[in-house]
């Protein structure tokens, strides 16, 4: 089990920024940038040794805070004239190490492009820069009845232009759909430097879909420096339910029986009576007592298509044996019911000192067995498990605990933790619904997909980034060499075209 | 015609005849745009797809993959077509996961064959491109096109507004590469984001990268009732007011159409709602309360079922050139002028039609145009949508709009350039450099000469 490995916490300092290759780059990046758009101080550069997962860090070797899409390409430019390797950060909320830096690179921060360009209610589209915050995008969309569906539960903090690198869902992407769906338009830096459209706003622009490809690439094939959104009618009514069940089969149950019933909710969220506790602890949630699951379904849409939903799921929900029903109908109510449900991550620090999250998915309808069988490995490992998941769309987010100053919990922990995704895969399923692969979960591409599916995913890397130097390491196992293919041609880049630029 | 003197010039290799148990010459039927393949191979699974690929690409022989044939006359002639890749044996649905609203099937797998399956548990999977029967097609009829022709078109009708194109629910995808090579991304589950999203990347690629062999697809449950409100405009302002106020309209509309058969004629409107009875009750008297609130003559009653138009508009013109335009929403009213402009400067009387509340509008051509004519046209519509972004002050991309010649007869595809400029088109050169290096998939078929 190589599980070890991937919390084995690969901590590597700076060299002191001032030294090597990365060293010569300072210069031309503070004539980039400007001085305070240039951080070389090991303690600064510290601060942006992870990113949402805390178990790999690695200080990087220099950090850039460009403010325009010009400078994000002549960064990219000068790192693939001197050949070091960049990675991307926006606000620093994956869960996969997407944005771990290397110490030998360049992280490129886009959290100083924050405007909000361009908003057209008609055409219901927003351009935005890729640092602007998912919910900054809904509320500068709010005064025309209109709203970004993404909606992570990072959401506050979380930028765009991270949401595009990882196809972001969230809890609503059950009815409305994940990042792709509302992207229609990027302006990208290609890993080469070059500063180009991909898409048109349209969401059909002729051509192979560029966005859709680049879309959840893990900041794998090039810097995103606006993107073009899909903005959504904000729903006319919306309805939350809680619904408390003795046992997490009746709760599966009466998931199953809501999506055959032919309703999509907005949102089914299930807890199970580890993470209703843990929630409890923190934030006094006050769900029913007694609960062995807690499902909460959110209804939204046309007024009375709501009632006639609520009232049905209702139906459904008693029948498959709810012992307590709460609605909210109001925001207040609304955010009495989902206060617990958003709280569970960090909630579960109150039951114990550490914990893992994984983000596997199975098919809705193998929830059930996969959660007797997440239970049985609990059991015989003695490893808590507390479960907290996306019951719609079969996305579970188990929170493996353990005790870090104990010896050996964190191996048990690991463990138990690579099993659940083994159960995953077994059953259909993917080792992740939206947290992505990045560095954490590379190791499990292979069990996933075999050799031809992985080198045949490398060669659109390939494509994008033959030097290999955009955020190399993560997705992939093993990285594809791309080698030279007749017939590509590509034209000076602007900068030298116009002389502005030595090419050495 | 191209290619009609090499179909004298070789038997069948021998390595193509190990690859696949049913491979022959071409007929007169097996053309491509225009173009005589010399043979036709119809294998029967994914490894007897693969042994074809990889037999020739051996050979060096340039390969056009091929459904139902429905489409295949869209996009530009192959510049070369040794072999016709034919999946229509490749037709089984391989797993439909009623509980899980999820269908995974062979690319030769029929449209209406896949709707007669899903439409015993209810379901349905919500693509209807345009000429397909809308709402109850007969299933066997196999009018409607493949799977596989419909992810390597991504051709979509109506009900794009609310469930966007093929790529939107396509949830995995298996391919054979050039080489022979197989290859899957993407799954059966609906949230996934393990690896890069090929479906994305193959859908709407012509059979330029590979050849689609297997799909998984979201579905979605069949409504219990449906409800057409419509309306004839008295000019193409009016339309595009009711077309804004549906789509902006909290009733959740699924599809926003528009359609006028000749320049002089009416626009018709049409607003399709779905859901349960009551709901769609309620919804429909809302809707026609919003849209005829404005308007000086009386609202028709709303229809269970849709008006003959819809989804066999300009979109499914089966003779002529058919130029799909898309636009941002917003636009409507001045594309719609934009279209009579180049077509009076052309001296055209094309139809037009399609989904104007999602930006897309189909333009045909009859048969009997002058090819001039249609370059003419052609290029006036791109100039008029191919502008920028005029909301974002010189911020946007540098074309907020499109218009590709999806088909089009033999003289006309000699004088118009059938894609027009593409966004990102030195990337698209590089992608494909990777997947065909040989450059034997269906070569010449695509955006900028891909």
């Amino acid at each position: 089990m190589t599980a070890q490995a991937t919390r084995g916490t690969a901590r590597t300092t700076a060299q002191g920024a001032g030294s090597g290759a990365i060293g010569a780059l300072i210069p031309r990046m503070t004539e980039i940038c400007g001085r305070d758009g240039v951080l070389t101080d090991p303690a600064e550069l510290a601060t942006y040794e992870c990113d949402g997962l805390t178990a790999h860090r690695c200080s990087p070797g220099l950090v850039v805070l460009p403010t325009t899409a010009e400078q994000v390409a002549a960064i990219v430019f000068a790192c693939a004239q001197a050949k070091i390797p960049f990675v991307a950060r926006g606000s620093g909320t994956g869960l996969s190490g997407g944005a771990l830096p290397r110490a030998d690179g360049v992280l490129i921060v886009t959290s100083k492009m924050r405007r909000v360009i361009a908003i057209d209610p008609d055409s219901r589209r927003a351009i935005v820069e890729p640092g602007v915050t998912n919910l900054a995008v809904s509320k500068a969309a709010e005064p025309f009845g209109l709203f970004y569906a993404p909606d992570p539960s990072s959401q506050v903090v979380c930028s765009v232009g991270g949401n595009v690198a990882e196809n972001s869902g969230g809890a609503h992407c059950l009815k409305n759909g994940f990042t792709v769906h509302h992207v229609t338009g990027l302006q990208v830096v290609t890993p080469d430097g070059d500063l180009c459209w991909l898409g048109d706003g349209t969401g059909a622009a002729p051509g192979y879909d560029l966005v859709g490809a680049f879309i959840g690439s893990e900041g794998t094939l090039g810097i995103v420096t606006k993107v073009i959104v899909k903005l959504t009618r904000i729903p006319e009514a919306v309805t939350t339910l809680l619904a408390a069940f003795r046992t997490m089969g009746a709760g599966g149950a009466a998931v199953s029986a809501i999506i055959g019933s032919g309703i999509l909710p907005a949102a089914i969220e299930m807890m199970d009576a580890l993470a209703i506790e843990a929630a409890e602890a923190a934030v006094a949630c006050r769900y029913p007592e007694g609960a062995g699951a807690v499902l909460i379904v959110e209804l939204d849409g046309p007024a009375g298509d709501v009632v006639r939903e609520t009232e049905a799921v209702r139906a459904i929900c008693e029948r498959e044996g709810a012992y307590e029903i709460r609605a909210a109908h109001d925001a207040a109510e609304r955010t009495a019911i989902w206060t617990g449900r958003k709280s569970a991550f960090a909630a579960v620090g109150r039951i114990s000192p550490a914990y893992i999250v994984q983000d596997g998915v199975v098919p809705r309808t193998a929830l059930g067995e996969v959660l007797d069988r997440i239970a049985e490995l609990s059991a015989a490992s003695g490893v808590r498990v507390a479960n907290v998941f996306h019951a719609g769309d079969g996305n579970l987010h188990p929170l493996v605990l353990f005790d870090d100053a104990k010896p050996g919990a964190e191996e048990a922990a690991e463990e138990v933790s690579g099993a659940i995704l083994d159960l995953c895969i077994s059953h259909g399923g993917s080792i992740t619904g939206e947290h992505g692969v990045g560095a954490d979960k590379s190791k499990y591409m292979p069990k996933m997909f075999g050799p031809g599916d992985l080198d045949t995913m490398q060669l659109l890397r390939c494509a994008f980034d033959p030097a290999g130097l955009c955020n190399p390491g993560k997705i992939f196992p093993t990285p594809r060499l791309c080698g030279e293919v007749p017939g590509v041609r590509r034209e000076p880049h602007p900068l030298v075209a116009a002389g502005k630029v030595d090419q050495f | 015609m191209p290619g009609t003197g090499r179909r004298l010039a070789g038997r069948l290799p021998k390595e193509l005849a190990h690859a696949c148990a049913d491979v022959g010459e071409a007929g007169p039927g097996d053309a491509v745009a225009g173009v005589a393949p010399r043979f036709v191979a119809r294998p029967a699974s994914v490894a007897e797809a693969a042994a074809v690929l990889a037999a020739a690409s051996a050979l060096g022989m340039t390969s056009v993959p091929r459904g139902s044939g429905t489409r295949l006359a869209w996009g530009s002639p192959p510049a070369s077509c040794d072999l016709v890749i034919d999946t229509s044996r490749m037709n089984k649905v391989l797993e439909h996961a009623a509980g899980d609203l999820v269908v995974r099937v062979e690319a030769g797998v029929g449209l209406d064959q896949l709707a007669g399956v899903l439409a015993q548990a209810g379901q349905r999977l919500a693509l209807d491109p345009p000429g397909a029967v809308a709402n109850g097609a007969g299933p066997g009829s196999g009018a409607n096109g493949t799977i596989g022709g419909l992810l390597a078109t991504g051709a979509a009708g109506p009900l794009r507004l609310r469930y966007g194109t093929p790529r939107d629910l396509a949830i995995g995808i298996t391919v054979v590469r050039a080489d022979g090579t197989v290859a899957k991304s993407g799954g059966k589950v609906v949230k996934n984001v393990a690896g890069y999203d090929l479906g994305k990347l193959f859908a709407g690629s012509y059979g330029t990268l590979g050849l689609i062999v297997e799909a998984a697809f979201r579905l979605h449950p069949q409504p219990a009732a449906t409800s057409f409100v419509t309306l004839d405009a008295a000019d193409a302002d009016e339309a595009s007011g009711v077309v804004a106020a549906a789509a902006g309209s909290p009733l959740a509309p699924s599809a926003v159409e528009l359609d006028r058969p000749a320049r002089g004629g009416p626009f018709r409107v049409g607003v399709l709602l779905e859901g349960d009875e009551d709901g769609v009750a309620e919804r429909t008297a809302r809707m026609i309360e919003l849209l005829g609130s404005g308007l000086a003559h009386p609202f028709p009653p709303a229809q269970p079922s849709p008006p003959p138009w819809w989804g066999r508009g300009a979109a499914a013109a089966s003779e002529g050139t058919l130029i799909r335009i898309t636009f941002w929403a917003a636009e409507l009213a001045r594309v719609l002028a934009a279209i009579d402009a180049a077509a009076s400067d052309a001296g055209l009387d094309p139809a037009v039609g399609g989904s104007a509340a999602a930006g897309v509008l189909y333009a045909a051509v009859g048969e009997e145009a002058e090819p001039a004519a249609v370059a003419r046209f052609t290029a006036g519509l791109r100039d008029a949508v191919g502008r920028p972004a005029a909301v974002a002050a010189g911020e946007g991309p540098p074309a907020q709009g499109s218009a590709v010649v999806l088909r089009a007869p033999g003289g006309v595809r000699a004088a118009v350039d059938i894609w027009g400029p593409a966004p990102g088109l030195s990337l698209m050169r590089a992608i494909k450099d990777q997947f065909d290096p040989g450059q034997t998939m269906a070569p010449g078929r695509f955006a900028g000469g891909i």
